[in-house]
């Protein structure tokens, strides 16, 4: 039999009994379009997350105080504090030639009150090179001066979000707002730069690094921000921040160095992780949707038991009444996959209209997978309806009417 | 050519064993007509499926144009099925889906033929039969008797040396079934070995020889 005639039977028993085909279709058309839709938005969420992270530059480096990464060996056996990270450090650091900007953070909440008005806010004590390394944009005003980061001035950059709470419609630029008990004059506000590193930034308030040490009554420094020269140059950084801070505290290696590259690969990881697992159940209904061509297919055998056996009685094979019925079932499945395949691309593209900030795509693997997963489920769950079919005792299925 | 030897078939059915076919022994020469006769349940349409290589013997030895078809596996005996034999059954059994056209045209797909050797071919049985206006129409917008007409052509156009047929006039009224007849007579008178199972007398005086069966059994001799 050729296999055009055998596609062209099957066909045509597909398409015999209408409304079992258009529910096999609706099975299939679903479980494949739920696939693809749910790994497309999964592979969005990630690309979405991955690109706002990689905004930052790639050459990043974060110094933490503290030892956070577990090392073999034995506990220490004297009893020693970690150091503080402080302003000294980060001047020493800048000697560094594979270094090339670096800004010391100190973070922390604080009240935050204009007049009457009092808000709990974050307060991130700053230099001036936090503005580039971490892309910030001015809408109003200008950043902090650059200049000694020991010496700490009473001025302030706030966000859009904390412009509009505490100031409302009215002037901010020039205006003095009250950090704690401090005073300090508004000479900046943040233009709309959403979410970065996870943080609002709409809603902080940058103070010089100085001020917010004294703000907050502490020498230590929340975390530093090292900008290493080039891309080549961060293996280089990291060793210099290393070298530099264990001479500076004794010996010890009491801080963590981490590297933009390194957060990113995780966030990719747990993404990549998250899709998969979403994949996984949005196969389950795939599955489903087998199981049920399933069923349709053995009600089908038992139907055309008639007409089964007569095939065999026409000199059909086993393997040829195998084959028809699993090209049967394969078309159901397939079919439904390719509606399923425009169902699912209409949507995310609509959905791309509607909400472009999220940059909203196809992920094309997704479709390669939704395509195994019903041709498999399809002729795995067709296997056993076709071996009945083959199976039939023709005499009995012809003595019947 | 068609020899049994010493058939013998049984059914389980429950506890109990039936005995559809006993010592059956036969045989018929190319171009023979017979009919096989007997009251319900006496085993002729289980005979019927035999020779046909639907059913198999639980012993016994079949031979076909000098060919132990009893020895075949599943897949050579399908290949005889598709060359050798053609059916003809009371419930004419066409494919519900297909055109007339369609249905006589089955084995010639099953079996691979070259599409334009297939219409010509169908063309030609459709003429034959007296369906020319009729290839296109579906089983259920066909008589009784085109439907026969159809599966007998569907049972020829393959060439088979033999054609079994199973009550082929059951189902028709009297001038149909004697239409389905004649045809049938003359593909015999044209070569082809022809076997009937019936119950109707008359059909069956008509046959150059009749195996009368009882209980299984073969009660006439030697069929
Ligand atoms: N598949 C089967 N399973 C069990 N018993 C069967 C089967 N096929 C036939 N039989 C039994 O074998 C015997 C012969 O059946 P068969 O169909 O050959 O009779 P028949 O002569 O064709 O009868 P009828 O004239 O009614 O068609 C009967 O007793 C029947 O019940
Ligand atoms: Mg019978």
């Amino acid at each position: 039999m050729h296999s055009f005639d055998m596609l062209l039977f099957s066909m045509k028993a597909a398409t015999a009994n209408r409304s079992r085909t258009i529910l096999t279709l609706i099975a299939m058309t679903i479980g494949v379009s739920s696939v693809i839709i749910l790994i497309s938005l999964g592979d969005s969420a990630r690309r979405y997350v991955v690109e706002q992270f990689s905004s930052l530059g790639s050459n990043l480096l974060i110094i933490l105080p503290g030892r956070t990464e577990t090392v073999g060996g034995p506990p220490p056996l004297l009893g020693e504090t970690p150091r503080d990270l402080t302003l000294d450090d980060v001047v020493a650091l800048t000697r560094s030639t594979a270094i090339r900007r670096i800004a010391p953070i100190v973070a922390g909440s604080a009240p935050v009150s204009v007049r009457q008005l009092e808000r709990e806010m974050m307060v991130i004590g700053a230099t001036a090179e936090l503005l580039e390394m971490r892309h910030l944009a001015m809408s109003q005003g200008r950043f902090l001066p650059p200049g000694d980061p020991t010496r700490g001035t009473s001025v302030c950059i706030i966000g859009s979000t904390g412009r509009k709470e505490l100031f409302g419609s009215r002037q901010a630029l020039g205006q003095w707002l009250r950090i704690g008990d401090r005073r300090f004059k508004v000479i900046g506000i943040l233009g709309q730069t959403g979410m970065s590193m996870g943080d609002d930034m709409g809603e902080v308030v940058i103070i010089p690094v100085a001020s917010a040490q004294a703000l907050f009554n502490t020498e230590s420094l929340f975390r530093v921000l090292v900008e290493a020269s080039s891309p080549d140059s961060i293996d280089r950084a990291r060793e210099a921040i290393l070298t530099i801070i264990r001479t500076r505290h004794d010996g010890e290696d009491d801080v963590t160095v981490i590297s933009q590259g390194a957060i990113l690969a995780t966030f990719d990881r747990i993404f990549r992780a998250l899709t998969l697992s979403v994949a996984g159940i949005a196969a389950i209904s795939l599955v489903v949707a087998g199981i049920m061509i399933m069923n349709i297919m053995l009600v089908s055998v038992s139907n055309r038991r008639v007409e089964i056996g007569l095939l065999k009685a026409l000199g059909s094979t086993h393997y040829q009444i195998m084959g028809l019925f699993l090209t049967e079932s394969a078309l159901l499945s397939l079919t439904g996959a390719a509606i399923g395949f425009l169902l699912s691309i209409v949507s995310i593209e609509l959905a791309a209209v509607f909400f472009p900030e999220f940059s909203l795509q196809i992920a094309p693997w997704s479709l390669g997978f939704a395509f195994a997963v019903a041709l498999t489920t399809g002729i795995a769950f067709g296997v056993l309806p076709a071996r009945r079919a083959a199976r039939l005792e023709a005499a009995l299925a012809l003595a019947q009417r | 050519m068609i020899k049994l030897q010493d058939i013998e078939r049984i059914f389980q059915v429950g506890d109990e064993e039936v005995h559809a076919l006993q010592e059956v022994n036969m045989t018929a020469v190319a171009g023979d007509y017979l009919a096989i006769m007997g009251p319900s349940g006496s085993g002729k349409s289980t005979l019927l499926h035999i020779l046909g290589l639907l059913d198999q013997p639980d012993s016994g030895t079949y031979e076909l144009d000098n060919v132990k078809v009893s020895d075949l596996d599943e897949q050579q005996q399908a290949e005889v099925r598709r060359h050798k034999i053609g059916f003809v059954f009371q419930f004419f059994h066409l494919v519900p889906r297909l055109t007339a056209a369609e249905n006589i045209e089955l084995p010639m797909v099953l079996d691979g033929f070259d599409p334009a050797e297939r219409k010509k071919r169908v063309a030609t049985a459709l003429e034959a039969f007296g369906l020319a206006n009729r290839a296109g129409h579906r089983p259920d917008q066909l008589s009784g008797g085109q439907r026969q007409r159809v599966a007998i052509a569907r049972a020829t156009i393959m060439q088979p040396s033999v054609i079994l047929a199973d009550e082929p006039t059951g189902n028709l009224d009297r001038a149909a079934g004697i239409e389905v007849v004649n045809i049938l007579e003359d593909l015999n008178r044209q070569g082809i070995t022809l076997i009937i199972v019936t119950h109707d007398p008359a059909l069956g005086n008509r046959a150059n020889r009749k195996i009368e069966m009882v209980d299984g059994r073969i009660i006439n001799g030697h069929g």
